[in-house]
């Protein structure tokens, strides 16, 4: 009757079919070397970068909850995975799932406690449970200590994040678009409303966290296995490195997939065409992420996603066609 | 050496280095009290300070007191503009809205430190020449209980301010309750700045203390001294001032002592572990009272 | 004795730190009341509902809901026993739009599973139509149906609260909770409110307990009521009763007895 959603089912699919042909022009273009294997490269950290935005945005952006650990996840699965393979010759595609699978159990671990606090205390206690995977991991000689992992087999390629990316994002929104995904969203608005209407805010908390902590060890094992080598620097799997992810996030829009999708890209791809903008970027970041919050938020896009219907309101400026006899300011 | 006189001294060395973790986490505590914001800029200022502190002395060649209260100057005037422009317009925002303004406040601070003094470390000048006392089998250094004296004096002086004067009470009255010290007439807004004012001052002065003890500065020093010190203010009671020095005592404590009995590697990973154990097992921290949210 | 339907609440003491806001409090509401409970600012009346409904935790006593205790239950556990509430400073999820608002309370209610979701298994697509199909007729009841699409924080003060009474009939409740639900309206808005709850009472089969100023709404609608001051029950009964009590006309000493205005 009203606002039911088929037309959303169907644009599922016609997206789907679209990135397809983005898939096969980028294919194209790479056999025809119009772009470089140093181009497919990029892309291909664009792709990892996306898993990680996107997920951390679920624990950022959707729960509303500031964890800025990312990072320790990442180096969950970038370890895992590879002694996995490397050791134990593992086949790829299932050290990926273990590793996704072990930094989510990690992230209950970590969420049941932590997600107990308040945003404060949560950025900090993500933050330190971080750099304790790191300091673990320096510790552990057989993965390289402070050298780091070297001799990594290279089983990622690029159609692989492609492919990840793309699940993540759809996982992601299909999970926000659904009774659990607005459990979640709901904690964000007004956790103790949404207590009183029985939503499990712990449980959601733990959910949504350990799902983002999962896609973002699958990213580590793809990163591990596409540069062949991974370091525990504070700027590969440590502080800096989830600061990096929650500048894309924020940038990008808490609360907007396609924000983060953009972000990712442009952030990815920045640095390494601008030679100049990479050594001003961590004064032009922090700069963007102040005024973004003093003048606007809910971030670039604004909670909104780029969608067909977005494009429609934005061009067309038609107020909704049912909202009639409201004006924003709520009057009368 | 027998393993109790190692014990002995990695805690005094332990209560040197925590005497300025306390000096920092005064600054966290005091600023959270007040508007329920963790200062992720704090370690900055720290590291701030230290700078002033070293262009003072050896730019201009002032001696240490003057350098250092010129220092705490300038930190207290930065700390002030940060709260002005970065967090009072958040103050009613969405708590996360100010947790990321500050982290962007405290990564800017970092980076323009980065680009205008150079990323490379610098080495402090050596204003009191190095001694060593021997007390028995335990030794000690001049300069750790110059870094003792001066932060138990300026812990000393903080509380003379926050009890007996009256922007001190205004103080302690906005942290309580700030709608009914609104209703009472006391200018929130100026007893915030000043807040933040007193706390940048003290970790300024941190600053100083521990470029005089490690002989050296670089931007990146208040990266971990600030996340401890943090941790400090919340295993003391984040808001309880006696809270805050205590913890700072404590977590200079148990890193030393990790660190003689286990190893270095581990350093930086007992802040972490004694925040987690402390939010598991006490939230309000050691002297901090229960808190329950108005529905 | 078997389990009754319905409230029953047994020296129900609250304390915050020196403050004893609620003290040894007992009360019983049966299935199908519509019951008042009034008293003057600070009474501790909201406190009782929190304890109720698990938000915060009673230092003695007992509260047995259709028979069950759920006296330090959280609050979702007590809310899937079919206790719903609202707040008296309305909490909607202000930037969702009304119907989010609505799909949220019906939380509880959905059959398919975290996966279920991400997979969109047929379930899924059968649920999520349904929800909107009783939704929208518990719209329709408060009138909000045409603003369905509105963030519910763009709504007319009276709608919202109009909006958080039927999130909460989302739920599907048994007893319903509603702090101050009159605060803020208009005398024409409060005679609809009347007309409102009367009317979901009786088509829900619900029972209702109410905190409420507005003395007319609390004498129209209530056949009972209970009088609370610093945390001590000093008056129950009929209404009648209740308004001629001494003790109760001392506690609103000094403040205009809210009946005689
Ligand atoms: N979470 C809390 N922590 C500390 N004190 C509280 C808390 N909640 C309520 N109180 C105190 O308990 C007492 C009772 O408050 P309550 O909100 O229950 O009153 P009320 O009867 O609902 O008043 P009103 O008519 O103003 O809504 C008040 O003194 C209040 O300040
Ligand atoms: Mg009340």
């Amino acid at each position: 009757m009203l606002d039911l959603k088929g037309r959303k089912g169907k644009w599922n699919i016609s997206v789907l079919i679209l990135l397809g042909i983005l898939y096969l022009v980028i294919h194209c273009m790479a056999a025809s070397r119009i772009l470089l294997p140093y181009h497919i490269q990029v892309l291909g950290l664009v792709c990892i970068n996306i898993i990680l935005v996107v997920s951390l945005n679920l624990i950022n952006g959707f729960l509303g909850q500031l964890a800025i650990g990312h990072a320790g996840f990442l180096a969950i699965g970038a370890y895992l995975s590879a002694a996995l393979t490397v050791f134990y010759g593992f086949p790829f595609l299932l050290a990926i799932l273990i590793s996704g699978i072990a930094a989510g159990l990690v992230g209950i671990l970590i969420g049941v406690p932590a997600l107990r606090l308040t945003g404060d205390y949560l950025a900090i206690a993500t933050l330190g449970f971080g750099e304790i995977i790191r300091v673990i991991i320096l510790n552990i000689p057989a993965v390289g200590g402070p050298r780091g992992f070297s001799g990594i087999p290279r089983l990622t390629n690029f159609g692989l994040t492609y492919l990840l990316a793309i699940i993540t994002v759809f996982v992601v929104k299909n999970f926000i678009d659904s009774a659990h995904g607005r459990a979640v969203v709901s904690i964000r608005e007004d956790e103790i409303a949404a207590d009183s209407l029985g939503v499990n805010t712990t449980y959601y908390k733990v959910a949504a966290f350990a799902i983002g902590a999962f896609f973002a060890g699958t990213a580590g094992a793809l990163f591990s296995h596409y540069m062949q080598y991974i370091s525990p620097a504070p700027s590969q799997i440590g502080f800096l490195r989830s600061i990096e992810i929650l500048i894309m996030v924020v940038l990008g829009g808490l609360g907007s997939l396609t924000g983060s999708v953009i972000t990712a890209f442009a952030l990815t791809l920045l640095p390494e065409l601008l030679r100049g903008f990479a050594e001003y970027r961590m004064v032009i970041y922090p700069i963007l992420l102040i005024l973004m919050m003093l003048f606007r938020p809910s971030g670039l896009m604004a909670g909104n996603e780029l969608s067909f219907e977005f494009l429609e309101k934005l061009f067309k400026r038609k107020p909704k066609s049912n909202a009639k006899g409201v004006s924003p300011g709520g009057a009368n | 050496m027998v393993w109790y006189t190692i014990l002995i001294q990695q805690i005094i060395n332990g209560l040197a280095l925590g005497s300025v973790y306390a000096l920092i986490a005064l600054g966290y505590t005091m600023v959270y009290g007040i508007i329920k914001l963790i200062n992720f800029a704090h370690g900055e200022i720290y590291m701030l300070g230290a700078y002033f502190g070293f262009f003072a002395l050896t730019i201009f060649n002032l001696p240490l007191i003057p350098a250092m209260l010129i220092s705490m100057l300038l930190a207290a005037i930065i700390g002030m503009g940060i709260e002005r422009i970065a967090y009072r317009p958040l103050r009613n925002a969405p708590r996360i809205a100010a947790l990321i303004t500050a982290i962007g406040a405290s990564l800017l601070i970092q980076s323009v430190a980065q680009l205008t003094f150079g990323a490379s470390f610098r080495p402090f000048p050596q204003v009191i020449p190095f001694q060593r006392i021997q007390v028995g089998p335990i030794f000690l250094t001049n300069r750790q209980l110059i870094m003792f004296g001066v932060a138990i004096l300026l812990m000393v002086l903080l509380h003379l301010i926050v009890h007996y004067t009256k922007i001190g009470k205004a103080m302690r009255a906005v942290s309580m309750d700030k709608e009914a010290a609104l209703l009472m007439g006391i200018d929130v807004d100026k007893v915030i700045s000043f807040t933040f004012a007193v706390g940048s001052a003290l970790a300024a002065a941190g600053g100083i203390l521990v470029g005089m003890y490690y002989n050296r500065i670089d931007p990146y020093m208040g990266i971990m001294p600030g996340l401890k010190a943090f941790v400090a203010a919340v295993l003391g009671g984040i808001g309880v001032i006696p809270g805050a020095v205590l913890g700072g005592f404590l977590m200079g404590t148990a890193e030393n002592l990790v660190v003689a009995f286990g190893s270095s590697t581990y350093r930086d990973a007992v802040a972490f572990a004694v925040l987690i154990l402390v939010l598991l097992l006490r939230p309000s921290g050691l002297l901090g009272k229960r808190q329950n949210e108005k529905v | 004795m078997a389990p009754t339907k319905g409230l029953e609440v047994n020296g129900l003491s609250v304390q915050f730190g020196g403050l004893k806001a609620v003290s040894n409090l007992s009360l019983a509401v049966q299935h199908g009341e519509l019951i008042g409970l009034i008293g003057p600012n600070g009474a501790g009346k909201t406190t009782v509902f929190n304890a109720l409904t698990g938000f915060c935790r009673p230092n003695s006593g007992t509260i047995i809901f259709d028979g069950h205790d759920i006296t330090h239950k959280p609050p979702h556990f007590v809310a899937q026993f079919g206790v719903a509430r609202t707040f008296q400073n309305i909490r909607l999820f202000k930037d969702l739009s009304v119907l989010d608002n609505l799909k949220i309370a019906y939380h509880q209610n959905f059959g398919y599973s975290i996966l279920g979701g991400i997979l969109r298994i047929p379930l899924y697509h059968q649920e999520e139509a349904k929800v909107i199909e009783e939704s929208v007729r518990i719209l329709d009841l408060v009138n909000l149906t045409e603003h369905r699409q509105v963030k519910a924080g763009n709504l007319a003060y009276g709608n919202q609260r109009k909006l958080e009474i039927a999130r909460a009939l989302v739920m599907k409740p048994k007893l319903l909770l509603l702090d101050e639900p009159a605060a803020g309206m208009n005398p024409f808005e409060t005679r609809e409110l009347v007309k409102l709850i009367r009317e979901i009472q009786e088509s829900f089969d619900l029972t209702v307990f109410l905190i409420e100023h507005d003395m007319s709404l609390v004498m129209n609608l209530c056949k009972r009521i209970y009088v609370l001051d610093y945390g001590l029950l000093i008056a129950s009964g009929g209404v009648d009763e209740v308004r001629n009590d001494p003790r109760v006309i001392e506690a609103y000493l000094g403040e205009d007895a809210p009946w005689q205005s």
